[in-house]
């Protein structure tokens, strides 16, 4: 007789998630690749390129640390919301919250000794991060509203708040571009190796999820939250005010969010401009999913997607395809992850 | 011929074997109680039949002839009919467009002949329903009744019942219990799922019994007994709860004032409720499902704000105090729907903690070792099967309980406020949740029981309130309460209660 399979509802084995994420690549190798084919490159060199050939030299190490750092912020912040079932969408303007402090502390703190100024910066950065993400925390802790929808309206806002000031009074006097003045020497975030551009940020963002990973797993407070995200009824009957967890969330996210904002400021231009973050703040949702909303794995996958980030504009400089194939590549590994973890919760069993 | 064969039937789920080489033979015209715990595999067995699940192995005759049933149509076409524990039921139409839904020839509907069919097949069949109300105004009872005659009205011979008393009060159990006895002197066959034990015994011709997925053996009832019956459904003597019965001497501890609440849909579901719980006292509070049950728990637990009214613990004013205040005024709170008392997907450490976290804490930092150390604790008192670091949701119901039994009772509460404390456990997980309710009673703990099991509220109470419609239409003593009386006070026969 011939086999039969049948799809039964039952938790997949523990090895089997531990898998996901290579196999996720694997698919997301294969869909990927009918668009690389139409770009008119071969896909496995492109793949080569992608995730290959920057960790090939000591720069390209480097170049993918740089590209991670952000993401390292923004996935953390996202993932502290998500675990503690707040579901913050506005990472990404609170990371322009963020950049506009930096950029305002770093022409403001005149003569101040860099590790001094440094920390102000962040201090401030983080503050503004916190503040952008109250108004959606008030809204949704006093009137349920819901925070899917103010966070990622809160976006919009300071991206046009950031284009109204960068076209009007800090339109750069010098070359009258739309960007702020440089921000002061001893405001800049400290090199780590220089002369490559990885810089002191980078270790704010491992801090951020070590930090993150630390609330969660070993603070009280971090216990309240993952109960209300993991089951708020629950968790209101044993006593934990929800309320006022979520709101705590919202703010620690939206301040971490606000960091990323100083670190490109500070590490990176050295001014703010329009285009600060290609949406670092949405790429930290999808290093906080890929990372299954544990900080340790959210950090793991952001420096994955520094990674396809360096590897795209390496295939786009060696094969001539566009380089917002990373986009692609990244986008799609999100789906894939995210079905895989759906899957998860299914086994294939013969029957006779 | 049997109506009905199954032979050697193996379901297995998973790790999990739900039948395992089950045999059941249903013969023509009998009512067949199918009698076992909760998880003992009657009702897989059942979707079996009803081609809602396929068997591992075995096979099915129908009439003596083997049939493959692969859907609920497959069925139905054999002759098989099943009214499962909820109800499929459009509740924005009539009971005869709810009968007739998917059974009706052609593609148009003329409503007066509907109407006149279904009032036919009801009267053929001596089923009391009016064709053209609508399903949502009719009570639980009245809806199961459209149930059955939605199955008859298909032409089954073959009537599977999926535990139909669960939701109906003594007076309507009556009623089904004459709607069956007319189904069988008409020559249907019935399938009677149920753990209780006084019903298989009232209703049924013969009974088998399962026990852990096995057929523990067919009898006919003139030659069993409830105590035997007992023995074979859990393998041993169960013996009754046992409590001495000396009225309540203590002092009033939990003083319910005048509350009323709403419901989440903002209805009002709690009118003018008062009450009294004294030391060292269980107060039974009985009620159909739906009377405002729930909403008394959360308002006493803090989960819900009332509109007006007190709520008193001793001298202390608890109305308005949040859930963590109350817990740490001295209230142990068992919530109604176990899942909602227990975070599924954090550990049963992390469970047994949360409720009072702040003893917990060393600077604001969760002392691991505390945490630890107190659920291996609790997991031995109170013999719970499971480790500190398995995640709650997969503990099964009875040790779900307990995990919120022990985190209710560790502190010694003065007071206890227990929903539902037994729904859908098994019969020695139930004797245990309900000798550790008697126990904080000797402990001099006043307990407050809301159940909608009456033999629990009555094996348990020391006095029973009866809740109906949001109101307390009665509170007497426990040695009053017969199963009549308080059937009738559940059911809103205030006047007929009072004479009785």
């Amino acid at each position: 007789m011939k086999p039969n399979f049948r799809i039964v509802r039952s938790p997949a084995p523990g090895w089997f998630s531990a898998l996901i994420p290579l196999l996720a690549i694997v698919v997301t190798f294969m869909i990927t690749s009918v668009f690389i084919i139409i770009a008119g490159a071969n896909p496995f060199e492109a793949y080569y390129y992608f995730l290959i050939s920057p960790l090939t030299s000591k720069v390209g190490i480097l170049e993918v640390l740089v590209k991670s750092t952000p993401l390292l912020l923004t996935g953390a912040a996202v993932t502290i919301a998500f675990a503690s079932g707040y579901w913050n969408i506005g990472a990404e303007g609170q990371l322009y919250a963020g950049a506009v402090a930096a950029a305002w502390l770093g022409t403001a703190l005149i003569g101040v000794p860099q590790p001094v100024a440094v920390l102000i910066m962040l201090i401030g950065g983080f503050i503004a991060g916190m503040l952008w993400a109250l108004v959606p925390a008030i809204l949704k802790v006093k009137l349920a509203v819901d925070e899917v929808v103010t966070t990622l309206l809160m976006n919009y806002v300071a991206l046009f708040f950031v284009s109204a000031l960068l076209n009007g009074p800090w339109r750069d006097p010098v070359s009258n571009w739309p960007q702020s003045p440089t921000i002061l020497a001893n405001t800049m975030m400290p090199k780590l190796l220089p002369p490559a551009r990885l810089h002191f940020g980078f270790i704010i963002g491992i801090l951020a999820v070590a930090t993150v990973w630390f609330i969660l797993s070993r603070t009280g407070l971090g216990l309240r939250m993952r109960s209300v995200g993991m089951g708020q009824e629950a968790a209101r009957f044993m006593g934990v005010k929800v309320g006022r967890t979520m709101f705590i969330t919202a703010l620690i996210s939206g301040g971490i969010a606000g960091l990323a904002g100083v670190t490109e400021v500070a590490g990176i231009h050295f001014h703010l401009i329009d285009a600060i973050s290609p949406g670092y703040g949405y790429s930290g949702i999808i290093a906080a999913t890929l990372g299954n909303l544990n900080p340790i794995g959210a950090g793991a996958a952001s420096l994955f997607l520094g990674l396809i980030s360096t590897g795209s504009q390496a295939v786009s400089r060696s094969l001539g395809v566009p380089s917002f194939l990373g986009d692609v590549v990244q986008s799609t590994l999100l789906l894939v992850t995210l079905a895989m973890f759906l899957l998860r919760n299914y086994t294939l069993r013969r029957v006779e | 011929m049997d109506a009905v064969q199954m032979v050697g039937i193996t379901k297995q789920f998973g790790p999990l074997t739900a039948n395992n080489k089950v045999d059941f033979e249903l013969k023509k015209g009998e009512v067949h109680a199918l009698l076992g715990e909760n998880g003992a595999g009657k009702t897989t067995l059942m979707r079996i039949l009803y081609g809602l699940y396929k068997p591992d192995f075995g096979e099915i005759r129908v009439n003596g002839k083997p049939v493959q049933i692969n859907s609920p149509k497959d069925a139905i076409d054999n002759g098989i009919g099943m009214v499962s524990q909820h109800f499929t039921l459009v509740l924005p139409l009539t009971v005869a467009e709810n009968v007739v839904l998917g059974f009706n020839p052609g593609m148009t509907l003329d409503p007066k002949q509907v109407n006149k069919t279904v009032e036919e097949a009801a009267k053929k069949f001596g089923i009391d329903v009016h064709p053209t109300a609508l399903v949502r105004h009719l009570s639980v009872g009245e809806r199961q009744r459209v149930e059955i005659l939605k199955a008859l009205y298909r032409n089954i011979s073959v009537l599977i019942l999926d535990e139909p008393t669960a939701v109906l009060v003594p007076q309507e159990v009556d009623m089904l219990f004459a709607t069956l006895n007319r189904l069988r002197e008409s020559g249907l066959s019935v399938i009677f799922i149920s753990h209780k034990l006084y019903e298989v015994m009232t209703i049924s011709d013969r009974i088998t019994v399962l026990r852990d997925g096995k057929c523990i053996g067919t009898v006919n009832k003139k030659d069993t007994n409830e105590r035997a019956l007992a023995r074979m459904m859990v393998g041993r003597d169960t013996f009754g709860v046992q409590r001495d019965s000396e009225p309540c001497s203590g002092k009033p501890l939990l003083k319910v004032q005048n509350i009323s609440a709403m419901d989440k849909k903002g209805l009002l579901a709690l009118k003018d409720v008062s009450l009294e719980v004294c030391e060292g006292e269980i107060l039974g509070v009985a009620g159909v499902s739906g009377n405002g049950q729930a909403e008394l728990a959360s308002v006493l637990s803090g989960t819900l704000k009332p509109e007006s009214g007190k709520v008193m613990l001793g001298d202390l004013e608890i109305t308005h105090l949040d859930p963590a205040s109350i817990s740490k005024a001295g209230v142990g709170r068992i919530p109604e729907d176990r899942h909602a008392g227990v975070v599924g997907e954090m550990t049963v450490a992390e469970n047994l903690a949360l409720e009072r976290l702040d003893d917990f804490l060393k600077n604001g930092m969760l002392d691991r070792k505390k945490i630890k150390d107190h659920a291996e604790a609790m997991i031995k008192e109170y013999q719970i099967k499971a480790t500190p670091s398995i995640q709650t949701r997969k503990l099964s119901g009875g040790n779900m309980q307990k995990v919120i039994l022990a985190r209710a009772l560790f502190t010694q509460p003065h007071m206890i406020i227990a929903s539902q404390p037994t729904r859908g456990l098994d019969i020695g997980a139930t004797e245990y949740v309900r000798h550790k309710l008697i126990e904080q009673r000797e402990r001099g703990a006043a307990v407050l029981l809301i159940s909608e099991d009456l033999e629990e509220v009555r094996s348990l109470s020391d006095r029973i309130a009866v809740i109906y419609e949001g109101r307390i239409v009665g509170i007497l003593p426990c040695s009053d309460a017969t199963e009549e009386l308080l059937g009738l006070l559940m059911s809103g026969a205030r006047e007929m209660a009072n004479e009785a």
